[in-house]
C-alpha cells in the first residue's frame, strides 16, 4: 500500500504543470506583433520549461487574484500542447470567441497588471507576475533567461530595439552557438585539456569504485571469518584455521580439494539408467487421444 | 487507334517501372557499398570474425544500398518507412541501453570484484578515446565530431552509437560500422602491439588466483557501482543504469527469468535490429565521403592507442606493486571493452608463452572494467561537448 501511494504520488508530481511559467508579457501593443485577425493587442507568452511536451488545456489564466478561474484554456484543441522548451502565446484582447488563444480579459496600460496561471483544479497557482505600470508602448516585460528565476529580479523590460528586442513566441535569449564546443575550439585546439580532464574523471570514477570494492572485499572477508568462527565454536586453533582458510579460499583451491576428496572416497557415479530400444507402451485414454483433441470441434 | 493507345499505355507503364528499378538507379557508389557488404559477410561467415555483428551489418549494407527512387517510403532515411521506424532505435539512441542491459545480465563481474585494482587498467585503456580525439582535431574535425569519432577507441559499439547519435548524428553510420569492424579485427590488431611492448619475462608473470567472491558482494556491486559512477558522470546514466540493472537481475538470484530474457532473447532481438539498421544506414550517398575514410583511419588509431595504453599502464603499475602482486602486462590490452574477445586474446597469448598460465579470468577484470570505463568516457564527452 505504501509503495502504491509512493508510486501514485511520484506520478502525480511528474505529471504536474510546475514547469509552466509566464515568460513574457506586452501590455500596450501599438505596432508590434499582429494576431491572426490582423490586430495588435496585449499578449501573454507561456513557456514550458520542462524537457517533455505539456498539455495545458483546462488550466486557467486570470488577471484578478480573486477570480482564479477567469479564462479556462479549452479542451480538445491540438494546439494546446506545448513542446518541450517551447512557447505558446495568448492574446489579452477580451474576445474569447476568436479562438483558444484569445483571452476573455484585457490588460490595462499605465497600471500594474497582475497575471496568474492556475492549474486545472482552479486553486493551485502555477505562476504569477505583476507587470509594472511603467511598461511603455511596444515594450515587453520578459524573463532574462527563458523559464528561469523567481521574483521580479529575474525579469527585465525589453525596449523593442536591436539591443533589447521583444521576442513573442520565441526564445528570450537566442542561442546561436554551442558555447561548450566553441570554448573547446578556442582554448583547446589540440585536445590536451580534454584528454587531461576526461581521463581524470574516468580514473577518478573507477578509482572510487575500486576503493569501494577493496573495502567491501575486506568487510566480506571479515564477515566470512566471523561466520566460520561461529560455526567452529570458540576454539582458538579453529579460529586460526578459519582465518587462514578464508584468506586462502580461492576457486582453484576449492576445486583441488573437491577433486582430492572425490578421488580419495572413490565416489564414482553409479549409472542406474538402462538404455533400451524396447517399444514404449502407453495405455490408451480418451483424454490423451489425438483423435478427440485435434479433430473434433470443441463444444461448450 | 484504341489498340495503339493500349500498347502505348503498357509501354509507358513498363518504361516508368523500369525507371523505378535498381538497374536504372544504380551508381558506382552503390556497387562499391554492395561489395563492402559482401566483404563483411565473407569475413563473418568464412573467417568467423564476430559473425553475430557482421552478418546483420553486412546484410544491412546490402539492404541499404539497393538503388531505388526516393519518395516511396522505402529508404531508411525516408520518414515513416519500415526501415526508418526500425532505425529509430539507433537514431534516438535507445537500442544501445537495451544492449547494455543484456551485457549486464551476461557479465560476471567476480574477477573485477576479487581484484578491484584491475579497474584502473580499464580506465587507462580509455586513453585510446582521448588520443584519437586529439588526432581527430588535428585532422580538422570539430570538437563534437572528434568526440563522437574518438569513442570508437572504447571498442564498444553500443556506446559509439549512443554518443554519435547525440554529438554527430550525420557521422553515426560510419562511426558504428568502423567501431564494429575494428571490434571484429581485435584478434588481428592487438597481438602485435602486445608482443612489441612486453618482454619475455613479463609475458611469463603468473598472477595469484582470484579469491572467491561472496554472493553479497556480487549483489552489492551493481548497486554501489551505479551510485558511485553515475553520481560522478550522470550523463552516462542510460548506459550504466541499464548495465548495472542487468547485472543485478543476474546476481540477485530472484529474477532468473528476467536475467535470462535480458541476456538471451532481448539482446538477440536488439542485436539483429541494431546491426541490420546500422548496416542499412550506410547508404552510398551518405557513407562514401572523405570523412568516412578519416573515421576508419581514426578508429584504427584509437584501437592501437587504447591497446598500447592498457599494456603500458600495467608495466607502469608493476613498478609500484610488490613482487607477489605483479600483473601480467598481457592483460593490459583487455582494458578495451571488446568483451570477451580481448580477454581471450590475453589468455591465448599467455598460453603461447607458458602453456599452464591461464590469464582469462584475470583479463576479464580489466575487460569488464573497460565496459564501465568507456560508458563513463562517453558520459564525460557528452557532458563536455553536448
Amino acid at each position: 500500500m505504501l509503495l502504491l501511494c509512493l508510486l501514485v504520488g511520484a506520478t502525480a508530481f511528474a505529471q504536474g504543470r510546475k514547469g509552466l511559467v509566464i515568460n513574457e508579457v506586452m501590455v500596450l501593443n501599438d505596432s508590434n506583433y499582429v494576431d491572426d485577425y490582423g490586430q495588435t493587442n496585449a499578449w501573454v507568452e507561456l513557456y514550458n520549461s520542462t524537457y517533455a511536451s505539456m498539455q495545458i488545456s483546462s488550466i486557467f489564466l486570470t488577471n484578478d487574484p480573486e477570480v482564479k478561474t477567469m479564462y479556462p484554456v479549452p479542451r480538445g484543441d491540438v494546439n494546446t500542447v506545448i513542446p518541450a522548451r517551447q512557447h505558446i502565446l495568448f492574446w489579452a484582447d477580451g474576445e474569447p470567441e476568436r479562438g483558444t488563444f484569445h483571452l476573455n480579459f484585457k490588460l490595462t496600460p499605465g497600471q500594474d497588471n497582475w497575471i496568474g496561471v492556475y492549474d486545472a483544479d482552479g486553486l493551485t497557482l502555477i505562476d504569477s507576475i505583476t507587470v509594472p505600470a511603467s511598461l511603455g508602448s511596444n515594450q515587453s516585460f520578459a524573463r532574462k533567461v527563458d523559464g528561469k528565476g523567481t521574483g521580479v529580479e529575474a525579469w527585465s523590460i525589453r525596449e523593442g530595439h536591436s539591443e533589447s528586442y521583444v521576442t513573442p513566441s520565441s526564445n528570450n535569449v537566442i542561442i546561436d552557438t554551442n558555447a561548450k564546443k566553441e570554448g573547446f575550439k578556442k582554448h583547446d585546439s589540440h585536445g590536451f585539456a580534454m584528454a587531461l580532464m576526461a581521463m581524470s574523471v574516468v580514473f577518478s570514477a573507477l578509482l572510487i569504485l575500486s576503493l569501494a570494492f577493496l573495502l567491501v572485499g575486506k568487510l566480506s572477508e571479515k564477515i566470512a571469518v566471523r561466520n566460520k568462527i561461529e560455526a567452529h565454536g570458540d576454539d582458538s586453533a579453529a579460529t586460526q584455521g578459519a582465518t587462514t582458510s578464508v584468506k586462502g579460499d580461492s576457486g582453484e583451491e576449492i576445486a583441488a580439494i573437491c577433486m582430492a576428496l572425490y578421488e580419495h572416497l572413490n565416489v564414482h557415479d553409479n549409472e542406474d539408467t538402462i538404455l533400451t530400444i524396447n517399444k514404449v507402451k502407453r495405455a490408451y485414454s480418451p483424454w490423451s487421444s489425438k483423435i478427440y483433441t485435434l479433430r473434433d470441434i470443441p463444444r461448450k | 487507334m484504341e489498340e495503339t493507345t493500349f500498347i502505348s499505355f503498357m509501354g509507358n507503364n513498363l518504361s516508368n517501372f523500369l525507371a523505378f528499378t535498381g538497374f536504372a538507379n544504380v551508381t558506382l557508389e552503390h556497387l562499391i557499398m554492395i561489395v563492402v557488404g559482401m566483404f563483411f559477410l565473407w569475413l563473418a561467415i568464412k573467417k568467423e570474425f564476430e559473425p553475430m555483428l557482421l552478418v546483420p551489418i553486412g546484410f544491412g549494407i546490402l539492404i541499404g544500398n539497393i538503388p531505388f527512387s526516393q519518395g516511396m517510403e522505402i529508404g531508411i532515411y525516408e520518414e515513416g518507412s519500415v526501415l526508418n521506424i526500425l532505425y529509430n532505435g539507433v537514431s534516438r539512441g535507445w537500442y544501445p541501453p537495451l544492449i547494455f542491459l543484456g551485457i549486464g545480465a551476461m557479465t560476471d563481474f567476480s574477477s573485477l570484484i576479487a581484484n578491484p585494482k584491475l579497474m584502473l587498467v580499464g580506465a587507462a585503456a580509455q586513453f585510446g578515446i582521448f588520443g584519437a580525439y586529439m588526432v581527430a582535431l588535428a585532422l580538422g574535425f570539430e570538437p563534437d565530431q572528434a568526440g563522437a569519432i574518438a569513442i570508437i577507441g572504447g571498442a564498444d559499439g553500443p556506446t559509439a552509437i549512443f554518443l554519435s547519435s547525440k554529438l554527430a548524428p550525420n557521422l553515426m553510420g560510419a562511426i558504428a560500422v568502423s567501431a564494429y569492424s575494428y571490434m571484429a579485427l581485435v584478434p588481428v590488431i592487438q597481438p602485435p602491439i602486445m608482443r612489441l611492448l612486453t618482454t619475455k619475462n613479463e609475458r611469463l608473470i603468473r598472477m595469484k588466483p582470484a579469491r572467491a567472491v561472496s554472493q553479497n558482494e556480487k549483489i552489492l556491486f551493481p548497486v554501489i557501482g551505479l551510485l558511485l559512477t553515475c553520481f560522478v558522470v550522470p550523463s552516462a546514466l542510460p548506459l550504466l543504469g541499464m548495465l548495472f540493472f542487468g547485472n543485478l537481475l543476474r546476481e540477485s538470484g530472484v529474477t532468473t527469468r528476467l536475467a535470462k530474457t535480458a541476456s538471451n532473447a532481448l539482446t538477440d532481438i536488439v542485436t539483429i535490429l541494431l546491426g541490420m539498421t546500422v548496416g542499412a544506414s550506410t547508404q552510398a550517398s551518405q557513407f562514401l565521403t572523405k570523412e568516412t575514410i578519416f573515421i576508419f583511419f581514426l578508429g584504427f588509431m584509437a584501437f592501437i592507442i587504447a591497446s598500447t595504453s592498457g599494456v603500458l599502464f600495467v608495466k607502469l603499475f608493476n613498478l609500484v606493486l610488490p613482487k607477489s602482486k605483479k600483473i601480467n602486462p598481457l592483460i593490459g590490452n583487455a582494458g578495451v571493452s571488446a568483451v570477451p574477445m580481448s580477454a581471450r586474446i590475453s589468455n591465448n597469448m599467455g598460453l603461447k608463452y607458458d602453456p599452464t598460465n591461464y590469464l582469462l579470468m584475470h583479463a576479464m577484470g580489466p575487460n569488464v572494467s573497460g565496459v564501465i570505463g568507456s560508458a563513463v568516457a562517453a558520459g564525460v564527452l557528452l557532458a563536455f561537448l553536448g
